[in-house]
């Protein structure tokens, strides 16, 4: 990069000055990088913005700028300290936790799976876990209302081994929104995982077997290495949407639920309060960064270019 | 490698039934004549005779069609740009831009919308521009389908010979003439298959729809939303089996179109 030339250099049979690429640049991704930054970007530092502000009688914005939405979030209200929110934060980033765990360990046979299969029946494996992951997040969510719904085969096994009453559904609850989060995640874990897999390059594991080590080990010392560059953009793919994830909660998770994505949509909607839901949202904007910024420090160990 | 052991065939068809659980649940429930969900009464095709008969979802699959393919249209065109362009120019800060256009990607869907409904709410305000409806919608779409498709352009563009671009070069076409004639012909099935992609993630979203829609412009996802929240009826059923095969068939489709060049010409 130290050395740009403004010289004519050949790239890809062409002769191109540095304000030739500039132009030519501008024409083919700028219209693209113009409309996102319009409608996102800037859209995003104006919430930023508004997050500071306060909410009037109402319900518009006024200033003057204040902390007061951060502090609101951090359980320091006007009425003294009130735990709601740092609850909610917590919540949400323990459930996407509790998900991207399960989603790991669910993951691990399955990528082993599909990559020890051959030819055709690997490609179909592979396809079917990528029809769900393209299938409508909304409906295979409502369809976990029928699968616990009262007379549903889990809700009477739950009663026959008591741990339901009869004729009750088993939503709203913690299991079914976790159920709905695992069965939603998967395909984002298996995935990268299987790509990983694939590659590993089996020799160091006979090696490790054949100096001693025990199963355990040669997972731990000799695959679990080779296959962390898919773990870590598995666990990033699952942890950042599961964190603002809004529709499986309200779908199947109770009042008792409410997550980041609902104190959002509830200050957005009922509530009316947008400086206080931008703040929310916001906090979720952190966490992607976070994650985008700790996936930049893995890729860059590894030698990986930027996302696109 | 080796065998597959059997505790992991186990393991692997009980994590597909459970992936497959739900999708099977409601194409099962959209042929039972049981009215109110429960227990089976016997096959029907009904719900999906009734379909036909409602005004509101008649325009509400309408919306969703139109919203998918002017959004899906207008994406294309920019996400070709800009995975052509990221591929093959450079310019000043093009690793920063590079990163911010992968936002879209990874931005809880939630946070996207609000910030979206802010800034059209900000903006009728200031400009009377975007009442909500349609329009501010499908520009919403577009804004998540860019990168989608540049992502799979690029990728395309990756796996090229660059010979074959350098060699129209060097027999003295221009760069519009070198894209129209020699790159965008090799692309192509990539730009179809970024097309197809955007048209999914259109047909797919709740979220974004629900918070930058007006009154009058119901999309099939949110007349889903609103429904399951009044109670699963069949006919929702019904609705949802057939999206979910639209889904199939479109990722199916993806799926043969982004094989490699090698693959389709049936090479191993």
């Amino acid at each position: 990069m130290a050395a740009r030339t403004r010289r004519p250099e050949i790239r890809f049979g062409e002769h191109l000055t540095w304000a030739g690429e500039i132009a030519r640049s501008a024409l083919t991704s700028g219209p693209a990088i113009a409309w996102v930054s319009t409608f996102l970007l800037l859209p995003v530092l104006g919430i930023a913005f508004i997050s500071f502000l306060s909410r009037g009688t109402y319900g518009e914005i006024q200033l003057p700028m204040t902390a007061g939405n951060y502090l609101r979030l951090a359980g320091f209200g006007v009425l003294g300290f009130d735990p709601q929110y740092p609850v909610i934060i917590l919540r949400s980033l323990v459930l996407a936790a509790g998900t991207t765990v399960v989603c790991l360990v669910a993951s691990f046979p399955l990528a082993f799976f599909i990559a020890g299969l051959a030819g055709r029946a690997k490609q179909i494996a592979l396809t079917l876990v990528v029809i769900p992951f393209w299938t409508n997040l909304l409906i295979r969510t409502y369809a976990w209302q029928l699968l616990l719904g009262p007379d549903s085969l889990a809700a009477r096994a739950a009663v026959a081994v008591g741990l339901a009453e009869e004729g009750m559904p088993l939503y709203p609850s913690a299991l079914a929104v976790y159920l709905g989060m695992l069965c939603a995640y998967l395909p984002f874990m298996v995935l990268p995982l299987y790509t990983a897999v694939e590659k590993i390059d089996w020799a160091i594991a006979e090696a490790a077997s054949d100096l001693g080590a025990d199963g355990v080990r040669v997972f731990r010392h000799a695959l679990l290495p080779q296959v962390m560059p898919g773990m870590v953009a598995g666990v990033i793919l699952v942890f950042i949407p599961a964190t603002g994830q809004f529709v499986i909660p309200d779908l199947l998770g109770g009042a008792k639920t409410v997550l980041l994505g609902n104190a959002i949509q509830q200050q957005f909607g009922a509530s009316r309060d947008w400086p206080f839901g931008s703040a929310i949202a916001l906090v979720g904007m952190a966490v992607v960064l976070f994650g985008l910024w700790f996936q930049a420090r893995a890729g860059a160990r590894t030698g990986e270019e930027g996302p696109l | 490698m080796k065998r597959i052991p059997l505790p992991l065939w186990v393991t692997s068809i009980l994590l597909y039934v459970f992936l497959y659980a739900p999708i099977v649940v409601v194409i099962v429930y959209s042929f039972n004549a049981a009215r109110h969900g429960g227990p089976w009464r016997g096959f029907t095709t009904r719900w999906y005779a009734t379909l036909l008969d409602s005004p509101d979802k008649l325009a509400a699959a309408r919306n969703t069609l139109e919203l998918g393919l002017a959004s899906t249209a207008v994406s294309t065109l920019l996400g070709t740009g800009l995975g052509f362009g990221l591929a093959r120019y450079r310019f000043p800060g093009k690793k920063l831009f590079s990163w911010l256009m992968y936002v879209p990607v990874v931005i809880p869907d939630i946070v996207m919308a609000v910030a979206m409904l802010m800034f059209y709410a900000l903006m009728r305000e200031w400009l009377g521009l975007f009442e909500l409806g349609m329009t501010t919608m499908i520009f919403a779409h577009v804004t998540f389908q860019v990168p989608f498709v540049a992502i799979v352009v690029r990728s395309r563009m990756v796996g090229m010979d660059p010979a074959i671009e350098e060699a129209a070069h060097d027999l003295g076409a221009s760069s519009l003439q070198a894209f129209v004639r020699v790159t965008l012909p090799m692309i192509l099935p990539a730009v179809v298959a970024g097309a197809m992609l955007a048209f999914t993630l259109s047909l797919d979203d709740f979220v974004v729809s629900f918070f930058t829609t007006g009154p009058g412009a119901s999309t099939l996802p949110i007349l889903i939303y609103s429904s399951v929240k009044r109670g699963i009826t069949p006919d929702i059923n019904a609705l949802s089996t057939l999206i979910v095969l639209v889904s199939v068939a479109g990722t199916v489709a993806v799926a043969l179109l982004q094989r490699s060049p090698r693959a389709q010409r049936g090479e191993k």
